[in-house]
């Protein structure tokens, strides 16, 4: 088990995702950046889809009870062990007792913990992410344990990776979306040639966008929307909808995010600023 | 009949969305689960496509693989063509009790001042209409019902309420529907539904699909906790009859 001692801003268990429930409005959930993800699931040599723990802002302090092996990746939030300092994207050896801690949030917004063999916490409808009501709770909260499995024969065939941070990157490709072609030159104008501010109102569910564009009439039957799309306001505001978005939704669909741009607005608080780039 | 024109719109590299035309109606929708079952049978069977319907829309989406758009709409023009009379999807009417006891009919007696009617006669109204689940979104298991009484159209409320209770049964407007579980909401509230139309705890956490229809059917406070206890312990089953054609 990992327990929390204390238990940080919001910290989550995210694997790959829930599919095959959107049809009955199930959001998706998973981990918000999975290029991050990725490698430090691909550095402990475990299946791309285990259950990390997704930190965001201010990280957690956790024990762990069981020796594994760790690794970190994604937003840099000052992590040490047994109050020494460690890396990003580097494979290491826990014993019982180890006590992992985070500092000040240096670069990005959401860190994530991998254990050899992912978390093992239960899966409800097919997957281990937490997303309120489907899952019993949203976060994880102090004394909360999160069971794995013990592991002490890893050898790992590589024990740490540079990795090209895109923590800087602002610009967020994006493709059209299902009522790009009904904005008007106006719109379309404002949505790629200014800069906007990530809203404080950003999370799990959404982005939205401090700067809005121009306002207007267009009406819609409710229709599907997926991680990643930009909605339009009738006010003119943009709403970026995220991993536990709703599935469906009534506002112009305008623009689509890239997998990538959703990874690079996933490290974004509010305050940051981002562009949009039509690919 | 013959089939509605579809549009394929790009939404994205893994995913893609058929449209039909621009109104709420019965037929459509028919065409749109129709067509859905016909690629989820036929075509689409890999297990990483998944299938969104809602009103007038379809959304196809591909977990991993991206989608090369022109190719794919052209394939879905040829497929829809070839429709035809294969298989149609199963739909099924739910009869689900409601109770409009005041407790739970929190704006019922103010719906009824506004429409100039007795709560008598909004639960007349409430309960003789014949829904048609037209999507499911906002929320797990949030259905959007199409087909209230005109008679029955009242405004949202002009202020929302921070929590409204599982079950709530609410109208605004032209929409009718129940929150499946605690949320906001700014509907106005005139009863309760006693059965979970969503449990996660369930393989199939949502017994209703888009394109099933909903009729509501008035309980007394008694019956409703009685269905409450057996629907917590598993063993009440809401009323289903099938409608296929």
């Amino acid at each position: 088990m990992l327990k929390v001692l204390k238990a940080g801003f919001y910290t989550t268990v995210q694997d790959a995702g829930r599919f095959h429930y959107r049809n009955k409005g199930v959001p998706i959930s998973g981990v918000m950046d999975e290029m991050s993800v990725f490698k430090v699931n691909s550095l402990l040599e475990n299946e791309s889809a285990a259950a990390v723990l997704e930190i965001t802002m201010t990280g957690p302090t956790l024990i762990f009870e069981e020796e594994t092996y760790m690794a970190l990746g994604g937003a840099e939030m000052s992590a040490t062990l047994n109050n020494l300092p460690i890396q990003n994207y580097k494979v290491y050896q826990i014993e019982v007792g180890d006590i992992l801690s985070f500092g000040r949030l240096e670069k990005g917004f959401r860190s994530y913990l991998g254990v050899k063999e992912g978390f093992t916490t239960k899966e409800v409808l097919g997957s281990k992410s937490f997303y309120r009501p489907i899952t019993k709770v949203n976060r994880l909260m102090d004394n909360d344990v999160v069971p794995y499995s013990a592991q002490n024969l890893f050898q790992p065939k590589i024990s740490e990776i540079k990795v090209a941070s895109f923590l800087d990157d602002s610009i967020l490709e994006v493709s059209k979306a299902p009522e790009f072609d009904v904005l008007n030159d106006k719109q379309l104008e404002d949505i790629f040639s200014k800069t906007f501010t990530v809203a404080h109102e950003n999370n799990r569910m959404a982005y939205q966008l401090t700067e809005t564009i121009t306002e207007h009439s267009i009406s819609m039957l409710t229709s599907a929307t997926i991680p990643g799309t930009v909605q339009l306001t009738p006010a003119g505001k943009l709403i970026i909808l995220m991993k536990d978005g709703q599935t469906t939704g009534g506002y112009p669909r305008a623009v689509q995010l890239t997998d990538k741009a959703i990874c690079i607005l996933a490290q974004k608080r509010g305050g940051d600023t981002i562009s949009f780039k039509l690919v | 009949m013959s089939s509605p024109k579809i549009h394929i719109k790009s939404f994205g590299v893994h995913s893609v969305l058929i449209e039909w035309p621009n109104e709420v109606s019965e037929h459509i929708l028919e065409k749109i689960l129709h067509f859905e079952t016909f690629l989820k049978n036929e075509l689409l069977t890999n297990q990483e496509w998944e299938m969104v319907p809602s009103y007038n829309s379809l959304l196809l989406i591909n977990r991993t693989a991206q989608i090369d758009f022109p190719i794919i709409s052209k394939d879905i023009i040829a497929w829809y063509a070839q429709l035809g009379e294969s298989t149609k999807p199963n739909r099924y009417l739910w009869r689900l009790p409601i109770n409009y006891d005041l407790e739970y009919g929190l704006d019922i007696e103010e719906v009824a001042s506004k429409l100039n009617k007795t709560i008598e006669e909004i639960i007349a109204m409430h309960t003789g209409s014949t829904y048609t689940v037209y999507g499911i979104g906002f929320l797990p298991g949030f259905m959007y019902l199409g087909g209230i009484d005109k008679k029955l159209e009242v405004p949202r409320k002009a202020t929302p309420r921070p929590k409204v209770i599982k079950g709530a049964v609410g109208i605004a407007g032209k929409q009718a529907g129940i929150y499946p579980q605690e949320s906001p909401g700014g509907w106005n509230i005139i009863g309760n539904c006693s059965v979970p139309i969503f449990d996660a705890t369930k393989e199939n956490p949502c017994f209703v699909s888009v394109g099933d229809k909903i009729e509501f059917y008035q309980i007394s406070r008694a019956e409703h906790n009685l269905h409450k206890i057996e629907a917590e312990v598993g063993i009440y089953k809401p009323e289903k009859i099938k409608i296929n054609a």
